[in-house]
């Protein structure tokens, strides 16, 4: 086996995986986030327990992420970071609101919460919207011109939705009662927004980046990749679906909507897998060009297959241990 | 204003680091402390413990989450400040970088929502277990990132090929001649700062008159670890200052501020160094002191920093940040064995009995945090010009941001920063005023409602 040609591999995929459940996991806790304001006192604290034994390993595996682009493609990782060094910067600010906000809420008195409560807002959109923004920049090559500056604040507006939908579906998971109500409206508030986002994105895509168009509209692969936009289009129809069927979201099936999130990011996500390969910067630099030395991988390799299984066992473990609706934090 | 990118950059850099290390130091250290009180709690069934463990889990929990948020920014100042960096060492700093990132991620960061949330959904043992996990996870991630750190210091198996480095022993990479010694000094280091911390914040408690026996455990608690842990911290330390004198001589003659190679030189104990005149102004000397500590011989020679050439750190800043951590170390010496004989000694826990020692002590509750970042910048401000110890300059690795952008995330960082260590330190000073818990295991001593106690903390 040429280790040279797996190895590179290995960790894109890895690196996709970690930053796909990234999006799933923390989007739900910003999207909680954002929509924080809009409940009362007390339905802040329930939503803030939805989210409360799960948001720290949840914000790991963007830090995994990038670790993996760091270690595997070091050359990548220092020209990504420079052209997207205010987004990033406005980002980091943005989770550091987030996640102190979490702790300060509760512990730095009642006369602060409501600052906190604010700031935790804030952080989450502010996050939300670099986040958007640096995919957007990411997937038009970086280059910085207008079309992909536009591109780029088109997705910053798209991702928070997304993020909002998930927010709101695990709230249909984790709560019940007056909150569990304002759920589904937010949920079908924001299913619209969010549908527009992906259509206008899937469009957008390959008018900005001719490459990609290539690749997806020449015969036989637009066959081939027939199955991504149905199962994309078909997820989205469930989603508005089960937001609207009384039945689905009384009797308990409410996590439904969360799978169909699922879908829909686990299919965007092959195809921008497909968008990009074998590059790893649209027109600068290939995965093989940019990897590692061989054996930096490989050391790095064996601690990855050790690991990575091992943090999905007990991720699972943790969110069975917490299963159920949400009660009140406490220590003790 | 002209600034310069470079400079800026650094600053930048330092800044975060500064504001990410105070809190590792205290959750590295604190963990165990939570550990031995659960251990205690379980073992003698005594109450207190377990409302010591209450309180200073939350404070726990409070610093793990500024460590997380600012660990983050971290992860990301590589590439976005030294991009040269990873560039080109990428090869050997990735991978050991790669371990923290998933020992962190491994024990600490799954398990923590246990420890601190599941203790009622999980068995006594599976909580147990998962809070060693947390404590064995932060100090691990501790090995490894100041692997990589000592490997910068003290850098060894590796070879160049055209300008980019390769790994030829990982084992000699990861065990670097200065790891042992960085390693030793900084895991006692944090549980110095953290011996320090909960003995302040008791103490502090006790002059406000809102504590209870429990209090009073952890305050001896911290006591005995200062009387012993600090002595022992000037014992690692002499050892690293002799490691370092073998691998970065430079680094010392500037720590002692010795201009001139000599045979028995005398000890500086202060002065203000002058760069430009290349001498210390108003030096207090004690002769011969320097050769006896460095070389163990009242003649031996000290090299000065007129063997380097320009390739010297800034003098006065690492002469300076020197003094501050070992001052603050031999004060930590003093206090932790006075404290130690008051507090085993006298077991009236009454204010009264012991105001001055707990008014020294709530002073000194942070002085670890001055300790550790003297200590960093004596460490890496005596490694430039370098980044990687006479292999890649820190000039050459820089970003080519304009001046004007680092300047304005810089400000960004730092007004963030002050606001949230304000935040701190006034949630703990919150936490710490509500009347102690454990004062209902005494309901007869003192006068307090009922419900005011259950309210309370501790
Ligand atoms: C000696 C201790 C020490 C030092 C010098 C550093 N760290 Fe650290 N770091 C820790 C000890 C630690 C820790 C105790 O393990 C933390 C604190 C809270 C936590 O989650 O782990 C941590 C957190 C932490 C996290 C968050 C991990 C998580 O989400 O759980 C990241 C990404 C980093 N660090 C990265 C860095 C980088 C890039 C550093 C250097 C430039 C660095 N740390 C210096
Ligand atoms: C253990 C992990 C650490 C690593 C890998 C690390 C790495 C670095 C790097 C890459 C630089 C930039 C290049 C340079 O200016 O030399 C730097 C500079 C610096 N670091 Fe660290 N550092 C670590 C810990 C710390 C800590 C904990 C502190 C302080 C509390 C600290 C303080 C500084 C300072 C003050 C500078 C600027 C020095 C100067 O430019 O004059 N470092 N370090
Ligand atoms: C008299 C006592 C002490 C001596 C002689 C001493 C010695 C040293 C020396 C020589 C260094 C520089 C190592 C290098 O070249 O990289 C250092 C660094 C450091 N010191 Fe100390 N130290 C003392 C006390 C303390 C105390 C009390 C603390 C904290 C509670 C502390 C925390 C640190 C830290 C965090 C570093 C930087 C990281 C490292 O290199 O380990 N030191 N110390």
């Amino acid at each position: 086996m040429d280790l040279a040609y797996w190895l590179p591999l290995f960790f894109a995929g890895a690196m996709g995986l970690a930053l796909l459940i990234y999006v799933l996991l923390d989007g739900y806790d910003l999207g909680i986030g954002m929509l924080l304001p809009f409940a009362s006192d007390e339905e802040k604290d329930v939503m803030v327990a939805a989210i409360g034994p799960f948001w720290d390993a949840n914000e790991t595996w963007i830090v995994l992420g990038v670790g993996i682009l760091l270690i595997a493609f070091p050359q990548a990782h220092s020209i990504v970071l420079t052209s997207l060094y205010l987004p990033v910067t406005l980002m980091l600010m943005g989770l550091i609101l987030r996640g102190v906000a979490f702790d300060f809420r509760v512990k730095a008195g009642d006369a602060r919460k409501a600052m906190w409560n604010r700031l935790f807002a804030l952080g989450s959109l502010v996050a939300s919207v670099c986040q958007g923004w640096m995919v957007g920049a990411y997937v038009t090559g970086l280059t910085g011109d207008t079309t992909s500056t536009l591109f780029a604040a088109m997705i910053a507006l798209t991702l928070p939705a997304l993020y909002i939908m998930l927010g709101a579906a695990w709230l249909l998971i984790k709560t019940e009662g007056e909150l569990f109500r304002k759920a589904i409206r937010w949920g079908r508030l924001a299913v619209f927004p969010m549908g527009a986002g992906l259509l206008l994105v899937s469009v957008a895509t390959p008018l900005v980046s001719p490459a990609i168009a290539d690749k997806w509209f020449s015969l036989p692969n637009a066959i081939g990749l027939l199955p991504i936009p149905l199962s994309t289009a078909v997820a989205y129809a469930g989603l508005i679906w089960i937001f609207h069927s009384k039945q689905i979201l009384f009797n308990g099936y409410g996590w439904l909507a969360f799978v169909a999130l699922s879908v829909i990011c686990v299919m965007a996500s092959i195809g921008l897998g497909y968008s990009l390969f074998p590059e790893i910067i649209i027109g600068q630099l290939t995965l093989w060009e940019a990897a590692s030395a061989t054996e930096s991988l490989l050391f790095t390799f064996w601690g990855a297959i050790i690991a990575l299984p091992a943090i999905i066992g007990y991720t699972i473990f943790i969110y069975r241990v917490f299963r159920g609706k949400a009660t009140a934090l406490s220590y003790e | 204003m002209d600034f310069d990118p470079f400079v800026l950059a650094r600053i930048q850099f330092a800044a975060n680091i500064s504001f990410h290390i105070l809190f590792p130091t205290i959750t590295i250290g604190l963990c165990w402390v939570l550990l031995y009180f659960r251990l205690r709690f379980t073992f003698s069934g005594d109450k207190a413990w377990e409302y010591a463990y209450f309180f200073w889990v939350k404070i726990f929990a409070l610093s793990f989450a500024l460590g997380v948020v600012s660990g983050i920014t971290m992860s990301f100042q590589f590439g976005t400040n030294w991009p040269g960096f990873m560039e080109r060492a990428g090869n050997i700093a990735g991978p050991l970088l790669g371990y923290e990132v998933l020992t962190a991620f491994f024990l600490e960061a799954s398990f923590l929502g246990i420890m601190l949330f599941g203790k009622e959904r999980v068995s006594n043992r599976t909580h147990l277990v998962a809070s060693s996990l947390v404590a064995l996870g932060t100090t691990a991630s501790a090995f490894w990132i100041l692997s990589l750190n000592s490997w910068m210091q003290t850098p060894a198996g590796y070879r160049i090929e055209e300008g980019v480095l390769f790994v030829e022993s990982w084992w000699e990479v990861i065990f670097n001649p200065s790891f042992p010694y960085r390693l030793a000094h900084m895991l006692n280091a944090s549980l110095l700062t953290v011996a320090f911390l909960i003995m302040g914040v008791s103490a502090w408690r006790a002059l406000r008159q809102v504590d209870g026996p429990a209090t009073w455990k952890v305050m001896r608690t911290g006591a005995l670890m200062a009387a012993v842990l600090a002595p022992l911290q000037v014992f690692i330390g002499d050892l690293h200052g002799l490691n370092t004198l073998e691998h970065q001589p430079a680094k010392v003659a500037a720590m002692e501020g010795i201009w001139e190679t000599e045979r028995g030189a005398p000890l500086t104990l202060f002065g203000f160094p002058d760069e430009e005149e290349k001498t210390t102004h108003l030096a207090i000397k004690i002769p011969k002191l320097a050769s006896l500590i460095l070389t163990h011989e009242l003649d031996g020679e000290v090299k000065g920093l007129n063997e380097f050439g320009d390739d010297i750190p800034p003098v006065a800043p690492v002469f300076w940040s020197f003094r501050v951590m070992v001052g603050v170390g031999v004060l930590m010496v003093l206090v932790g064995w006075w404290a130690t004989w008051a507090l085993f000694r006298r077991r009236e826990e009454n204010a009264e009995a012991h105001a001055w020692l707990l008014r020294v002590l709530s002073v000194m509750a942070f002085s670890g945090w001055v300790a550790v970042l003297a200590g960093w910048y004596v460490t890496e401000i005596g490694r430039q010009p370098w980044v990687v110890d006479g292999v890649l300059r820190t000039a050459d690795v820089v970003a080519d941001h304009s001046a004007a952008t680092v300047m304005g995330t810089l400000l960004g960082y730092v007004g963030l920063y002050a606001f949230l260590l304000v935040s701190y330190v006034g949630a703990l000073r919150y936490l710490a005023t509500k009347p102690a818990r454990s004062l209902s295991l005494m309901p007869q001593q003192r006068t307090m409602h009922d419900s005011e106690i259950t309210a309370g903390e501790n």
